[in-house]
């Protein structure tokens, strides 16, 4: 690759983005339900959540695809509500290949710049920049079917940034891959990203490209934010049983509680701040499976009934009373333990977080 | 094997007697034998339809090369030109033919691309629509039109064009349903949009390129139907080349009628060939353009 400084003068830093009190609805069905979210500049954003969620309709507002029912969208401080598409100063990677058929690699690039008029000579040595700068100057005429679909996602990408956007808007654009070029083009679009520092929105339902390329992570359901926060606060902080429940994993455990702290395996442990449904009645509380340890103990009820080698871990599932309950233990550490080995659980969070109890009628521990 | 989870992860083991052998193995006389009946089907089928198409095409071509003698001769052929109301005849189907591809074209095209990318709930209902000229005698069509057309429009052999389009709307329609569905045409619009550009520059620099083999046989189809349509050009009073093959007929010398029919198909088989001579060329000359913005 050839030098980049000269790419990286002509984009500028992103823009500030906040959309604000987003609500649209299809028929009856309200795909955005008052959703707030501000970006700061040059900051990766991710939409996390499950199909139907509304992360595509935000997306697609923030572009001008959709028009909200009601809310605003402001970029660097102005509202873009009633701006249309052509004219956002958005580079937007789709989900599907997204490249005219009928241009090549270095046309599709200098698409954008042609219709902001710019001359040949620019167009050309400008895409013939961009498609140096995601690795793709040798693909430059060919055609999107002689590509594979890595190529033409980061053609894609080229042709994104060639209009020097003021956010770069990526709409699951790694779904269609297979798992290595997702993995190397999501290293790529997170270096660019970086190197450029464009706001860059990105919506995807998978949680592990979430948590490894976004600043921060917006987790979605029901056309409402449930969280948004670092990848590791996400993680090791849910505020909201979906949020557990959804990005990692988690063992629902019925639990009592009294004041400020539940009862967990015999030990209390204080209630996290959350989910205000589960201030009172049947509550269980969200274990990550490295939140629970295993003991050996042939006098325990509990036993093993699976374990799963992860590499440095090995995962188990302890059936203690009626639930199944996750445990991450150390590989080196889990040699003893065999299926039907008896073992007393504990917890080792220092709070946990509770919510309404899924199966009305399970027992409590 | 006891299984500790993982258990999509675990090898599939066949047992060696149900394991698939080399393909030799299935190759018995049985399916040697139909294979070389299917083989032989084709054969007979293709001759057959071969023969049901060139036989009358091949027995018109003698006919026209036959003087009044019986030996052969292109007076038929050379006489053409020269015959009555054969030029205006010509003529005037070219121009209607010209015609109706522009307003096939003007009325059609948007109005596909826009329910497929607006109402695409509206392609069952259009599909019926689009089938009704097929359905409706074409002289229902022009004795209601003539009904109802303005004198001005009615002394107007572009009325036929008006038809035309109407009656070549079902392939016009398919052809280009056919190529929208080939493309995903919603994320190409939103993709040129969000670069800036317009309808316009969209439609003309990103769709209609990605249509042009569905607009091409649009145009083919629409040609044919033109240059071979009797009832409502008769109806409507208008010497077009069918009609005048009809009239001639009325004349003693029916060699001139049938040359003009065979070079009617043959003109408009060139003109296919040279359509689609030209699109291929083109894409080709589009794909060495490399460097060219």
């Amino acid at each position: 690759m050839t030098d980049h400084s000269s790419t990286e003068q002509v984009v500028p830093a992103g823009a500030s983005v906040s959309l604000e009190r987003l609500v649209r609805s299809y028929g009856s069905v309200r795909a955005l339900n008052g959703f707030d979210l501000s970006i700061a500049p040059g900051e990766f954003i991710a939409l996390l959540g499950p199909s139907g969620c509304g992360k595509t309709t935000a997306l697609r507002v923030l572009a001008g695809f959709e028009s909200p029912d009601s809310g605003r969208v402001v970029v660097d401080g102005k509202d873009l509500s009633n701006v249309s598409a052509q004219k956002r100063d958005m580079g937007m990677v789709f989900q599907s290949y997204s490249l005219f058929p009928n241009m090549n690699a270095l046309n599709n690039v200098a698409f954008g710049l042609r219709m902001r008029k710019q001359s040949a000579q620019s167009r050309k040595r400008k895409a013939a920049e961009l498609l140096d700068l995601v690795g793709l100057s040798d693909q430059a005429v060919k055609f999107p079917h002689q590509m594979s679909g890595g190529q033409q996602q980061r053609v894609a990408l080229a042709r994104a940034l060639a209009i020097e956007p003021r956010v770069l808007l990526l709409d699951e654009p790694l779904s269609a891959l297979d798992a290595k070029v997702r993995a190397e083009l999501r290293d790529q679009i997170r270096s660019l990203q970086k190197r450029l520092a464009i706001t860059t929105v990105f919506v995807t339902h998978d949680q592990e490209e979430a948590l490894s390329m976004a600043d921060r992570v917006c987790v979605m359901s029901k056309g409402r934010i449930e969280q948004t926060a670092s990848p590791a606060e996400l993680y090791a902080r849910p505020t909201t049983a979906f949020v557990a429940q959804f990005v990692g994993i988690s063992s629902r455990v019925p639990v009592t509680r009294s004041g400020e702290s539940v009862e967990v395996f015999g030990r209390h442990v204080p209630v996290r701040s959350g989910d205000p449904e589960a201030a009172a009645g049947a509550i269980d509380a969200l274990l990550r499976p490295e939140e629970v340890s295993v003991e050996v103990d042939p006098q325990s009820p509990s036993f093993v009934t699976a374990k799963n080698f992860l590499g440095a871990t090995t995962r188990l599932t302890v059936q203690v009373g009626e639930i199944p309950v996750l445990v991450d233990v150390r590989s080196d550490l889990a040699g003893d333990i065999e299926l039907g080995t008896r073992v007393r659980p504990s917890v080792l969070a220092r709070d946990v977080l509770v919510a309404p109890r899924l199966v009305v009628g399970a027992s409590s521990i | 094997m006891a299984s500790i989870g993982f258990g999509a992860g675990d090898p599939i083991i066949v047992p060696v007697s149900e394991a698939p052998e080399d393909d030799v193995a299935y190759e018995t006389p049985h399916v040697s034998s139909r294979r070389r009946r299917v083989r032989w089907w084709r054969v007979v089928v293709l001759t057959l339809s071969a023969a049901y198409f060139f036989i009358p095409l091949f027995a018109g071509l003698k006919f026209a090369l036959q003087g009044l003698n019986g030996h052969f001769s292109f007076d038929a052929i050379t006489s053409l030109p020269s015959a009555p109301g054969f030029s205006e005849a010509f003529w005037l189907s070219i121009r209607l033919a010209a015609a109706t591809l522009a307003i096939s074209a003007i009325l059609t095209v948007p109005t596909t691309i826009y329910v497929h990318l607006r109402l695409p709930r509206m392609r069952r209902i259009m599909e019926f629509v689009t089938v009704l000229p097929i359905v409706i005698p074409p002289i229902l069509i022009i004795v209601g039109v003539l009904d109802a057309a303005p004198l001005w429009l009615r002394a107007s052999p572009y009325l036929l064009s008006l038809e035309y389009a109407v009656l070549a709307m079902p392939f016009v329609y398919r052809s280009l349903d056919a190529g929208l569905s080939a493309i995903d045409l919603k994320t190409l619009v939103e993709a040129s949009r969000s670069l800036g550009g317009n309808w316009l520059k969209t439609m003309w620099r990103v769709v209609l390129p990605n249509l042009r083999t569905a607009l091409l046989s649009a145009m083919m189809l629409t040609l044919a139907l033109v240059l071979g349509e009797y009832t409502m050009a008769s109806l409507d009073l208008w010497n077009t080349i069918p009609v005048w093959i009809v009239q001639f007929q009325n004349a003693a010398n029916g060699h001139i009628q049938v040359a003009a029919a065979m070079l009617g198909l043959v003109g408009t088989w060139l003109l296919i060939t040279l359509v689609v001579s030209l699109d291929r060329s083109g894409s080709r000359r589009s794909r060495r353009r490399t460097g060219k913005l």
